[in-house]
């Protein structure tokens, strides 16, 4: 091994790392907001990936009927949560949102799959098939839990994976899609092949980064969403409408999963099943920013990304294994360094 | 379940009615990840004739889901509630492998759709009942190391899945190796679902080698074929069959042209030349399957099907003249029938079967094929 192979071998494995790190960003996200540890995040990424591809040759994705189904029960929910207390707003806005909306983003989706659009508004279209999942997500498995226990949450988050890896297998199929990558073009740099899409992932993953960073470190907001996984109830006395936060945090994950799928579906082959393994990966990068910091997952997920491109390279046949064998220190470093940080410790 | 034994009653057979005198049960994925194999292979079966030499046949077929529990359970249902003297199916190697303790005790010959050796060796108790439709690893092995040899193939690097599938090409071509000449440079392995193989595909070309086997299936194996071409291996890619879809070709692109595959001769039909001894049995077969199901349906796995009936149609009239069907001595008897088939033309190759061989093809089942513009050539030896 030479230094060209180890820079290709890290500028594959930073490509990968950057993909990884949107999922870790999404998941800190959605932890630090609602507390859940949210194992499905990877179906959102196969959701836009294999929608952006179906749309791309013409096909309507299965997930529309997935949007509308869900928008359905999400009115039901809200309905008869409300309609006791004879709340027309409530019913109105969530007409809106949870029937209109996703019909609006259907039709969008099926006339984009009857005429040939460009690959820009076809990614756009699968990106707002799948945006809206995550707060109908939220709306029908979590918030009636939203007191629960960590652990429970999770049990939670895993029986929507095994719903929605169903689905999936139902909507696309066993067999993988690519997709012809949004930006074309490239260059070669000594023996580095340095794609357009590559330098597209690059910028997404590090305008998210910051902009997340941003959000909830700086801003007013950002802290006031984070107030409602600390504590809800002192959130809701301080006036931060916790539902609402929840919902919000969802539909941010999907999105970044949305986009991400879009961006790596042109990189590489996408399965139904992909979501898991992909979600694994920007866990572990996660964990290491202790499940609170953007900036902690996101190097670790960049880290992740080139501990795979190497090992690959010396022990293939070990990769997984090694990959998930760099959590148990990493834990075990955090759970000495900072006693009560590591999440999963109830308050 | 039973809604869907009905509906696959009504669909493919008009002799589920009763007064037929053999059962023949089968348990095939029509639903999950690999119903396209049982999707196929259920069509074969309405090809499947509802009389063989005077014998009435049954036919019950249930649906396992891809799911080995299921392919499990309806072993025990096809034998205990509908008391079947034979079983096809199921699919794919997993449910086939988790079948064996069922089918052994219940004494039930059964005629295997998947495709690993493991399925009927190493030869033992529980394995005599089952007999091998695909031909084994080492057959699409060897076809390939005949044509390594033929073309200057000395240094051969591998790439295959991290699981039973790529271990089992591995292990076979290195045991085959020598024997063609061949050193195997470098050996890496790669997830189904990994996002990139960069790396594994670098240090096989680090080794410099004249050709790069593939051993996956379907669309995961485009992952290293177009990395190995976008990184600017010149040399050949050999693939295995099962990566013979529509869906790989159209995934892979322009990085698959010139990728070589042993595949079987049905899928190149057309082209083979007539000395062939499987060329008209399958161009027969196929024109007779695609006036029933429509141009383009044919498929390897409805061939590979409809070669379970076509050993049948051989076996049963022995095991009949032997014993009363529905007994055991019948199931005996049509056992030790299917072991004695010889000599027998299938779609996908000659069966030869003995007490210790129930694959029983050899390489005249392989033929080798390349991939141009999304379309299977077949290449001469």
């Amino acid at each position: 091994m030479d230094a060209s192979i180890a820079a290709i071998l890290l500028q594959d494995g930073l490509t990968n790392g950057a993909i990884y790190m949107l999922l870790a960003l999404a998941l800190v996200l959605v932890f630090s907001v609602t507390r859940v540890l949210f194992l499905p995040q990877g179906e959102f990424v196969v959701f836009g990936a294999l929608g952006f591809a179906l749309l791309l040759k013409g096909q309507l994705p299965g997930t529309v009927w997935l949007l509308l189904t869900f928008g359905a029960m999400t009115a039901v929910f809200d309905v008869a949560a409300a309609a006791p207390r004879r709340r027309a707003a409530v019913l109105l806005r969530t007409a809106a949102l949870n029937l209109a909306l996703p019909s609006a983003i259907a039709a969008a989706a099926w006339l984009a799959s009857r005429h040939p659009v460009p690959p820009s508004l076809a990614a756009l279209i699968a990106v707002a098939l799948v945006v809206p999942l995550g707060p109908m997500i939220y709306r029908i498995g979590f918030m009636p839990m939203a007191h629960a226990s960590i652990l429970t949450l999770m049990i939670i988050g895993v029986t929507v994976h095994f719903i929605l890896v169903g689905m999936s297998l139902f909507f696309f199929g066993p067999e993988g899609m690519r997709a012809e990558p949004l930006v074309g073009a490239g260059f070669v740099f000594g023996g580095l092949i340095i794609s357009g899409q590559s330098l597209l992932v690059y910028a997404v993953a590090a305008a998210v980064a910051a902009g997340l960073y941003l959000l909830f470190e700086r801003s007013v907001y950002g802290k006031a969403l984070r107030a409602t996984a600390v504590n809800r109830t002192g959130a809701r006395l301080a006036g931060i409408r916790t539902h609402v936060a929840g919902k919000l945090a969802f539909g941010l994950a999907a999105a970044i999963g949305a986009v991400c799928g879009v961006l790596m579906v042109s990189l590489t082959t996408v399965y139904y099943d992909s979501g898991l393994a992909i979600g694994m990966r920007g866990f572990i990068g996660a964990v290491i920013g202790a499940l609170v910091s953007f900036p902690g997952a996101a190097a670790g997920a960049l880290a992740v990304g080139a501990v795979e491109s190497f090992v690959s390279f010396f022990y293939s046949s070990m990769k997984d294994a090694a990959l998930f064998l760099l959590i148990i220190p990493i834990l075990l470093y955090l759970s000495m360094s900072r006693p009560g940080a590591v999440a999963g410790e109830e308050e | 379940m039973k809604l869907i034994k009905a509906l696959a009653c009504s669909l493919s057979f008009a002799a589920c009615a009763a007064g037929a005198q053999v059962k023949v049960g089968a348990t095939i994925p029509l639903t999950g990840p690999v119903a396209m194999l049982g999707l196929g292979q259920q069509k074969a079966m309405q090809m499947y004739a509802d009389k063989v030499g005077g014998l009435g046949i049954e036919y019950v077929v249930l649906d396992d889901a891809s799911d080995t529990t299921a392919a499990v359970t309806n072993v025990k249902k096809l034998t205990a509630e509908h008391n079947v003297d034979v079983i096809v199916g199921s699919s794919s190697t997993p449910q086939c492998l988790a079948m064996l303790d069922a089918i052994a005790q219940a004494e039930v010959p059964t005629i295997c759709l998947g495709s690993a050796s493991a399925i009927v060796s190493p030869m033992d108790d529980k394995r005599k009942w089952v007999f091998k439709i695909p031909p084994n690893d080492e057959v699409w092995i060897e076809g390939m190391a005949r044509h390594m040899k033929a073309n200057g193939v000395h240094r051969l690097g591998f790439i295959g899945f991290n699981d039973a599938f790529g271990e089992a090409w591995l292990q076979g071509m290195n045991k085959l190796a020598a024997k063609y000449g061949i050193e195997m440079v470098a050996a890496e392995r790669y997830g189904r679902t990994d996002s990139s193989v960069v790396a594994q595909v670098l240090k096989v070309l680090m080794k410099k080698p004249d050709a790069v086997l593939i051993a996956a299936s379907g669309t995961p194996a485009a992952l290293p074929t177009m990395t190995l071409r976008e990184r600017g291996f010149k040399g050949k890619i050999y693939l295995n069959a099962s990566i013979a879809t529509k869906e790989f070709m159209d995934t892979a692109g322009k990085a698959a042209d010139g990728a070589l595959l042993s595949i079987g001769v049905g899928l190149v039909g057309e082209q083979v030349p007539d000395s062939n001894p499987l060329k008209q049995l399958n161009l027969d077969f196929k024109a007779r399957y695609e006036e029933k199901f429509g141009k383009g349906s044919f498929n390897i796995f409805a061939m590979q099907g409809y070669d379970a009936f076509r050993i049948l149609e051989r076996a049963l009239p022995i095991a009949a003249k032997a014993a009363k069907p529905g007994t055991r001595e019948f199931r005996l008897a049509l056992r030790d029938a299917i072991e004695s088939v010889r000599d027998l033309h299938g779609n996908t190759g000659i069966y030869n079967f003995s007490p210790s061989d129930h694959s029983g093809l050899d390489t005249r089942a392989v033929v080798m094929a390349e991939i141009r513009d999304k379309q299977l050539n077949y290449v001469p030896e």
